[in-house]
Formats: structure tokens, sequence, C-alpha cells
């Protein structure tokens, strides 16, 4: 099936014209009719721009003109990154009908390289979620089994991959959620340090941790992304400089390399399954030339309650712009002053998750409580950072489990916050440490995906997916698909 | 094993939100809540805010807090004029609109 083959892959086949863009991009769009309404990874495709532009491409192959990086490969866009004269709603009632008037950074370089958008991803509310549930279009299906979630917040992003409904994919990752519905779906996730890819255009939750990456069907296909979405963008102030060339550093070798086992990944709530399974498939690194080692940073304890205080704090400050005056929706307001309209239209273009965490938030800065959560809750981020840089002091990177539980069954956990934010506590320290991580798959738990975290210092990219590559060559996990 | 730094100690602690605290604060961030919504939030909230409270384990004292994960310093730059958003495409989203503004309810 060719809408199954690695991204790289096809791309050499549009270059050697064995395939044209227009035949694959068809393909797929084919494969989103045929498997989309089960799965609901996405909110809007782009049929005819997609057609169109993959027809461009064939011209300018066919005239022997350069072409892109993403020579005529589609790619799913998550619906927090704005694009230009196409709706943009965040999955929420809020933006439902928001049309931007201009392309965020990552749009422009992935159709720079010749990537095709080929449609918008569903997504928690405002990236607020770990399962794609709190979407106000309804939640993503999880490929592998469809009573179960795909993970959150870049749910449809991941689930698209996997399922061979794109190529590529993007989504952004604030405290997980690019790297657990990678590992829910089993693909490849990364989380890039903060600030190497422009946050330009990417509607914002919590600035100081929002970061966009990128998802593959494999490692490759992953550092390809990053090396067409990365770099210096003058449009975003926290933005570093990039030297590039992932996917070329990918095939040196690991041998030697240190990698440590962390323990706080293998915490109290994890699953013992996960913990027996992820902790057999980091022995392969060994046989691979890798050094394991137990690293233990006990101030991880306090990763998960320092990133939430810090993370609906800022939330409950950026979501003030909703107001239904400049953009988005606004209720029926008659006759209502100022604070009473807005009031109404928070009350109803949010939902309940986004609602909650906007109070919470706002609880944590309010007067009496700001030095107690908020201001104890940055010194934490504080030691978190340090220790990490103690750690890399000793290893070249860290490993252990992308998430603490298998893919859970759609419903399961949304009536329990605290239940849900658990979730996120193997992957929120990488946030807070504006450090590097990427999901790989790594097996399966009775028939549903399991993911291995490799987590590495500022820009330390090409290390982690170097270790990345190499464990995935040597397991294979990447060459299943779900059975759809 | 190699264990880095920073020792802690456990504590237990819980934390009571009212359904009047959860009005106060939707108030303040201007969200209208149904009784229901009041309700159950305060229920909620308490068991997060209880859960966020173990913070309170870590010794911070003389620690520094962290507001950015990047060590950058402002960034300037020229104060040079350069192409914005026409008026037609910023007023483009507005639910109401007139004569090139946004439409706002009374502020007073």
């Amino acid at each position: 099936m060719a809408e199954l083959l690695s991204a790289l892959e096809t791309r050499n086949r549009i270059l050697s014209r064995e395939l044209t863009a227009y035949e694959y991009v068809s393909m797929i769009l084919e494969k989103i009719k045929q498997t989309d309404h089960r799965i609901h990874a996405y909110l809007l495709v782009q049929e005819k721009t997609a057609i169109a532009q993959a027809k461009e491409i064939d011209r300018k192959v066919k005239r022997g003109e350069r072409v892109g990086l993403l020579a005529g490969l589609p790619v799913a866009m998550k619906d927090n990154i704005c694009t230009k004269g196409v709706r943009t709603t965040c999955s929420s009632r809020m933006l439902e009908s928001f049309i931007p008037p201009y392309d965020a950074t990552v749009v422009e370089k992935v159709r720079g390289e010749d990537g095709i958008i080929i449609g918008k991803t569903n997504m928690d509310e405002f990236a607020m979620g770990t399962s794609t549930e709190t979407s106000f279009f309804g939640p993503t299906h999880n490929p592998w089994d469809l009573s179960c979630v795909a993970g959150g917040s870049s749910g449809g992003s991941a689930a698209a991959v996997s399922a061979g409904e794109a190529a590529l994919s993007i989504g952004s990752d604030t405290g997980g959620s690019v790297r657990c519905p990678a590992s829910f779906c089993s693909v490849v996730g990364l989380k890039p340090t903060y600030g190497l890819v422009s946050r330009y255009g990417l509607i914002a939750y919590a600035n100081s941790l929002d970061q966009i990456g990128p998802i593959g069907r494999n490692v490759r296909d992953c550092a390809l992304l990053l090396d067409t979405i990365s770099g210096h963008d003058s449009k975003d102030g926290t933005s570093l400089q990039s030297n590039g060339e992932y996917l070329r550093s990918l095939s040196d070798s690991i041998e030697g390399m240190k990698v440590g086992v962390l323990s706080e990944l293998f915490g109290s709530g994890t699953d013992p399954r996960i913990e027996r399974h992820v902790r057999r498939e980091i022995q392969h690194l060994v046989e691979i030339g890798a050094d394991c080692e137990e690293v233990s940073l006990p101030i991880l304890e306090y990763a998960l309650p320092a990133y939430y205080i810090i993370a609906l704090s800022e939330a409950s400050s950026n979501l003030a712009r909703y107001d239904g005056i400049r953009y988005g929706f606004r209720a029926q307001d008659e006759g209502l002053d100022w604070k009473s309209s807005a009031s109404k239209t928070r009350g109803m273009g949010f939902g309940p998750e986004v609602k909650r965490r906007i109070i919470l938030g706002a609880y944590a800065l309010s007067a009496g409580y700001y030095d107690q959560y908020y201001l104890k809750a940055l010194k934490v981020r504080t030691l978190i950072r340090k220790d990490f840089r103690e750690a890399f002091k000793k290893v070249d990177a860290l490993a252990g489990p992308t998430m603490p539980v298998p893919p859970f069954k759609i419903g399961e956990r949304v009536e329990d916050p605290l239940a849900m934010y658990m979730c996120d506590i193997d992957t929120v320290p990488i946030n807070l440490a504006g450090i590097c991580a990427v999901s790989v798959p790594c097996g399966f738990i009775e028939g549903l995906p399991v993911g291995m975290q490799i987590i590495g210092d500022v820009d330390n990219e090409k290390k982690i997916l170097r270790i990345a590559n190499a464990y995935e060559e040597r397991a294979g996990y990447t060459e299943r698909c779900p059975q759809l | 094993m190699v264990i880095c730094m920073t020792k802690v100690t456990e504590r237990k602690s819980s934390w009571k939100v009212d359904e009047e605290t959860v009005e106060r604060i939707s108030d303040l961030v201007n969200i209208r809540l149904s009784e229901e919504e009041a309700s159950l939030f305060a229920k909620q909230l308490s068991g997060v805010l209880g859960y966020f409270k173990k913070i309170d384990e870590v010794d911070t004292q003389d620690v520094e807090p962290t507001f950015h994960a990047l060590d950058l310093k402002n960034i300037v730059r020229e104060d040079q004029v350069s192409p914005s958003l026409p008026n037609r495409a910023a007023l483009e989203n507005a639910p109401r609109k007139e004569n090139g503004l946004f439409k706002a309810p009374k502020i007073l």
C-alpha cells in the first residue's frame, strides 16, 4: 500500500517519477474518505488546493526544476496553527468560524519545501487535554483500537499519520501533546528544544512551554520534517538558530553513547506492564552499543504539580483575549454591558476543561496565593532545569516510557480531571526544562501501542534522533500498521 | 546509580475550595458559570489544588524563579515601519463592526 510508505521513500519515488504527486495525494484523499469517519483525525480536508498543488509539483519534476524537501508529501496540520484563509478552530466553539488572515511560519516553511497542507487535525480544545476528548467536535479514535483514545492534545495529527491519512503531520507540545499521541498511535513524535521551531502563528496556550513538533511514521521522516520547520524566525522573539541536517546525521553510530534509564519515569502510577516492557526494550540499546545505567532525579516527583500551576497560570492570562469583540464567538448580548457580554460569551464559547483551567490558573495567580503556588512552582522549575543539566554532564540522553499507561478507553478518565492530568507525569518535565525528547514506538501490550521516550539536553535533537533511529532499526515496530 | 541533588520529603496536604470561591474567581476571569458547573468545579478544584500543594514539600529557599526556559535577554530591532494587516483583513473575523471599527458593547 503506497499510502503507508515512509515519507522519504514516497518523495524519492516522486522525484524519480515512479509515482506522481497527483497519484499519491489522490490515494491519501481516498484513504481519508474511506477511514476518517471512523477515526475523526480531520476537522477539515483541503482537497482542491491539495490536488492543484500536487499537479504543480508534478509539472516542476517533469521540467526538471528544483523541488523542495517535502516534494508532494501531504502534511496534516494541527488546528491551532494558523492557515491563511482556512478555518482554524483550536477545536473550540470559541473559534468555530475563525479564518486567520495570515499563515504560521511552519505553514510557510512546509509549503516552501513543496509540502502539501492536506488538512487541519482534531485536538483537545485549545490543546488542553491528554486524549483529544475535550474537542468541541468530538474525540479522535485510536487507529489501533477504535474504542480507545488517540492521546492528546495532538490526537488528530498522530492518528492521521498512523492511519495512512497523511505522510507527515505537525502538532504542538506544551506538556506532552506531541509525544503522548505519538506513543498511543505508534508513530514517532518529537518535542524540540524550546525555541527551535518558530511559534509564530501557533495559537498560544502557555507561551513559556509551547513548542511545535513533527510527527512521522518513522524517525527518518520525523527528522526530514524537523529539517524543514526548524530555524530562526524574526517573528518569534524566543526563536533559536538551528544548525539543521537532522536527517543526514541519523546514520552515525551510537556506539559508546551513555543512556541513563530515568527511574522517576517508572514512578508509582506506572502500569507494571509498561515498566516491564519498556525496561526490556531499553536493553536493545545496550545490544547496539550504548551504555545504560540507572539515573534518578528525585525532584521530578514535583514536576507535574509545578507544570500545571505554571501552564494554567499562563493560560488564564493568554485566553483573556477571547472576548468576542475582534474575532471568535460572541453570545447574543443585546443590552448587555461589556463585562456581562464577555462573561456570557466566554461561558458559552469555552468547554468545561478550558473553563476549569482558566479558573485554576487565575486562582494560582490571585492575591494571597501567588507566592504559594505560582512563584513556588517557578522555583521548582529552576531546580528541575538544574538537575537535568547535572544529569546531562554524565549521560548523553535519558530514557523511559512516554506514557505511564497504555491508551485508555474513550470516556474512561474524562470525568476525573486529576486522573487525566496524572497521565502527563512523564512528559511535562521536558517542557519545564525547555529540553528535547522524542517518543518512538517500542511495541504493544495486548495490541495497544507503547512508546519509549528518549530525552536530550538543549539543542541535542541529533543525539536523541540518532538513538531513536538505531533503536527503531533494531526493533522494527514502525513497520507495523493498524488494520483499518 | 547517579543521584542528582535536591532532596525531598513527603507531606500530606488537602485543600478545600467552596462554590463561593469558584464564583468569585470565575467573575474575575469573566466566565459565567451555571450553578451545576460551579458546584462541580468546586469539588474538582479542591482535589486538583490539594495535589498542587505537594510542591510545598520542596525546599526552595534561596532559589530564583525560572520564568522562561531560555536565557535570552531582550531582543531589539530597528524601529522601522513594515507592512501590517490592512484594516479590512483585521476586521474580517469581527462578529460586529461599523465604519471600519470593531463594535464593542458599552463599557460604562
